[in-house]
């Protein structure tokens, strides 16, 4: 009877939600309070399958999980043959620095320098760029926010997707990103000789190993407590070498690969891989490292013409089967929402639904040293999460509901209001 | 020694090919999506000479035939891209606003690797299409995949009329107002391009036409008019001979295009891109041979920021023939699983979703009498997969083209390229590829706005 009074409760705050909806001027907000998912599926991903289960919502975290569990104050959302995921991190991409990708005065993720690690890419994040919410309604809740350029181009920051400033988003993780000399192309426009790509290849590890050493340097006379002039670059760097902040390195071609790993093993720093196209030539190299990697997109070319077609789609899994911890990215900026088809194909072409799920949710949350806080559906973590009528990582399956720190995060975006507004015109065809 | 062992693997072409030359054998037990008769659960393909000839369950076939086991497998009718630049060695004659008199079946690059992916994407037919450079581009070609020929025109699909490509928008206006400051500047001057061109060739018609009558009579002395390629071509348009397909992004610019059209009595044309055709949908459902869009593709340009992943349910429930296409060589290897994202926006029926690209794209390119489902006396073009198309977990595992296999992922090797550089020692590892689009080759007029207007440029 209660429960019924409830429900009943609930419809009627869902009709007058829906009827304010209707109005001239009326927003749907991010909604915060106590939410009670009832009846549902948890994949917990780190606790297997849940069936029939409750997910309790307040304050922003999950606070509990079981059966038949009671609230009373709490807006109550039917899960029944529905299920809950945790929601997935996106390991590396522009979403929100850039806003019309051709379009120069939009583009923030790229500064003039070629050793800038100062940049903050969290500074240019625009919490209000209207690809956020295109993209988190396909269940993509946080995302790495990638600066790119030089050797160091800046630094990135983990953002949830949701806030109305870059603080109110920041996931608590920053790392500095390093372009690891590159004997690889940029793009098939790049049309130096050979000798050229080596030769600056070559220059570029000189350069590399030369900013490495003042670095270090600047590091023993700061912890030695001398008064140093403003040099931000190395203030920066200097963090990596205390072991404050991870280092990013961002490289593809095998060969530049099983450098890096030998460059980085030799100095006492956190450090992920990132890109890592060619890491299946040298899968068990990488394993043996023990450094996780970074890796997407999936839906990509081969690096190679001579490359088998799907070299792309079954990296991700050959790194997995050899033992690196994997995490997935789409590089891309305005369509991150297609993150779960790149973790689908990833799992089609040998990683496993497992394994590619926990690529966007516990992996990436364990790299970067938030595990305590996202990447799985457990009492005490954020409630970051969202509801599905089926696999998410099918584009058939409809995501009805989303939270974001426990804000319930409405489910619309420009596209989805685009649609509303032209499906059915009118006037139509008439004049 | 190296050099001429690369000079041979460039004469030669050495690397296996997964293809078949028998054209007679069974699918046996597979189900079959017809698209255009629903479908077959464990049903039988009999092919013969590359066409179907007989479709049904247990079907009674020659006992020697050659059988493809497709228990547990689903065929479908081999996936058409209606806007593609793969296999072509030059995209773009950007030099006029209007370049009707050139064909891209002169530039069929029949080695290109692209080809290949795309088949092991489930991929049969593209239509190799001229660039978006100007208002009115070069004439296209539709291909079939036949990879691993020499002869470009091999691949060639004969049956396929004649296509030309159009351009609305930003490319033209920058290619060439932008960047050699002539007309168009703007959308206005794409407008006044157009029917320019339209009135010259009408002119043309008419010089010609009087020549032809004067020429007829007794001693006459008439001189004939100049020949124009260009402006042939243009009343072949108007004489409804070809098939528009015309770049355009915006519903301001489609609008304008269906206007005109009608204004010359053209009902051949189909809009490709059409990111705001959801906008105009009652307009191109009326008077258009339909959308060919991209799945969920925004952003890149300003004329792409107010799209909508929405776009193929709106134009498909206003009954828009409509298709998706991938103007990429990255794309076209999946164009199912682009299909399948029209049921996460707007959720289409798997029927409405397969149809966006085989038969609609078939019916935009002229060859549905051919291509584009799978029914009896068509030809044999088809792909199996081992689930269903429309899953992320499918995964394309046989291409035939005419009842030939050219891809078969249990066997093929790995290396399937036909032409290697022979000045090339080292394989170059490229990490992005900046190839197969609409603005090939006009690079050159914007390398000195001091900015990457490249990365994307559809």
């Amino acid at each position: 009877m209660e429960a019924l009074k409830y429900k009943l409760l609930v419809l009627f705050l869902g009709f007058t939600i829906f009827c304010q909806a209707q109005e001239d001027g009326e927003f749907l907000k991010p909604e915060t309070g106590t939410f009670l998912l009832q009846n549902a599926t948890l994949v917990t991903v780190t606790q297997g399958m849940k069936e029939n289960t409750d997910l309790l919502i307040v304050d922003g975290l999950i606070q509990r999980i079981g059966k038949n569990l009671a609230s009373i104050d709490a807006q109550i959302i039917d899960c029944t043959e529905k299920f809950v995921y945790p929601g997935f991190i996106d390991s590396g991409n522009r979403l929100g620095l850039v806003e019309v990708s051709s379009v120069a005065e939009t583009q923030d993720f790229m500064e003039i320098g070629n050793v800038t690690p100062n940049m903050q890419a969290l500074t240019a994040v625009n919490p209000n760029s209207v690809a956020i919410p295109v993209t988190r309604v396909n269940g993509v809740t946080s995302s790495i926010a990638l600066p790119s350029g030089g050797l160091f181009p800046g630094t990135a920051a983990l953002i949830h997707l949701n806030g109305y400033t870059p603080d109110q988003m920041y996931g608590g993780f920053k790392a500095i990103l390093l372009n690891f000399p590159s004997s690889a192309r940029t793009s098939t426009l790049d049309n130096r000789t050979d000798e050229k790509v080596q030769k600056e290849a070559e220059e570029a590890q000189q350069k590399l190993d030369d900013i490495w050493e003042r670095a270090v340097t600047y590091q023993r006379l700061k912890s030695a407590g001398a008064t140093l002039d403003y040099y931000p670059e190395m203030e920066h760097l200097s963090k990596v070498i205390a072991g404050e902040i991870t280092l990013l390195i961002e490289v593809n071609a095998a060969v530049d690969i099983r450098r890096a790993i030998k460059w980085v093993q030799d100095k006492n720093v956190t450090a992920i891989l990132s890109g890592v196209s060619e890491g299946w030539r040298i899968a068990e190299e990488i394993a043996s490292s023990g450094l996780s990697v970074i890796t997407g997109p999936v839906l990509t070319i081969p690096t190679r013409q001579s490359d088998r077609y799907d070299a792309a789609y079954t990296n991700p899994g050959l790194l997995a089967k050899a033992g690196v911890k994997v995490a997935l990215r789409t590089n891309d900026a305005e369509n991150v929402r297609n993150l779960p088809f790149h973790a689908g194909f990833a799992a089609a072409y040998g990683m496993g639904i497992e394994e590619a799920l926990k690529a966007v949710t516990i992996h990436p949350a364990e790299m970067f040293g938030i595990a305590d806080q996202v990447g799985s559906l457990e009492e005490g973590k954020f409630a970051n999460l969202f509801i599905s009528d089926g696999d998410p990582f099918e584009p058939r399956s409809q995501i009805s509901h989303l939270f974001i720190k426990g804000y319930k995060i409405p489910m619309t975006n420009r596209q989805i209001r685009l649609y509303q507004e032209f499906n059915e015109r009118s006037p139509g065809l008439e004049q | 020694m190296k050099y001429l062992l690369n000079f041979l693997l460039l004469v030669v072409p050495l690397f296996g090919m997964a293809q078949t030359k028998s054209n007679d054998f069974v699918i046996k037990n597979g189900t079959v999506l017809t698209i255009t008769n629903g479908t077959l659960s464990h049903t039988d393909i009999w092919v013969e000479n590359g066409k179907i000839k007989e479709l049904g369950p247990d079907l009674k076939v020659p006992a020697n035939i050659s059988v493809v086991d497709a228990s547990d497998k689903y065929i479908m009718p081999g996936i058409i891209d209606a806007h593609s630049h793969i296999a072509l060695e030059a995209i773009n004659e950007s030099t006029s606003p209007i370049t009707a008199e050139v064909w891209m079946g002169d530039v069929i690059d029949p080695f290109d690797v692209a080809i290949y992916r795309a088949l092991a994407g489930g991929v049969t037919v593209t239509h190799a299409m001229h660039g978006s450079a100007n208002a009115i581009g070069g004439q296209n070609v539709t291909l079939k995949l036949r990879y691993g020929n020499s002869d470009p025109l091999a691949l060639r699909m004969t049956e396929a009329p004649r296509t030309i490509k159009f351009a609305l928008g930003e490319n033209p206006t920058r290619v060439h107002g932008r960047g050699k400051n002539m007309q168009p500047r703007s959308r206005m001057g794409v407008e006044a391009v157009i029917r320019n061109g339209f009135e010259e060739a009408l002119q043309y018609k008419r010089v010609w036409e009087e020549y032809e009558k004067a020429k007829s009579q007794k001693n006459s002395t008439a001189v004939p008019p100049a020949f124009s390629l260009r402006l042939e071509t243009l009343k072949d348009i108007l004489a409804g001979e070809i098939i528009i397909h015309c770049h355009s992004y915006r519903a301001d610019e489609i609008y304008m295009l269906i206007q005109v059209c009608r204004e010359y009595g053209i009902d051949k044309i189909v809009f490709s891109h059409v990111n705001e055709g959801f906008k105009v949908a009652p307009e191109l459902a009326a008077h258009t041979m339909g959308a060919s869009i991209f799945s969920d593709w925004w952003a890149y340009k300003f004329e792409v920021y107010y799209s909508t992943a929405y776009n193929a349910a709106v134009l498909t429930k206003n009954g828009v023939l409509t298709s998706i296409n991938s103007d990429s060589g990255e794309v076209i290897r999946h164009l199912y699983h682009e299909a399948a994202k029209s049921q996460r926006y707007g959720g289409l029926s798997d029927e409405e979703a397969l149809a966006l690209i085989t038969i609609n794209p078939a019916k935009q390119l002229g060859i549905d009498p051919y291509v584009g489902s799978i029914e009896v006396g068509k030809q044999a073009d088809l792909v199996v997969f081992d689930h269903h198309p429309l899953s992320i977990y499918a995964i394309p595992q046989m291409t035939f083209v005419d009842g030939i296999k050219y891809f078969d992922r249990a066997s093929d090797e790995a290396d399937q390229r036909l032409k290697i550089n022979p000045s090339e020692l080292i394989e170059p590892i490229f990490l992005k590829e900046h190839d197969h689009n609409c603005m090939q080759n006009v690079d050159f007029y914007f390398t000195n706005f001091g900015r990457n207007l490249f990365e994307h440029r559809h």
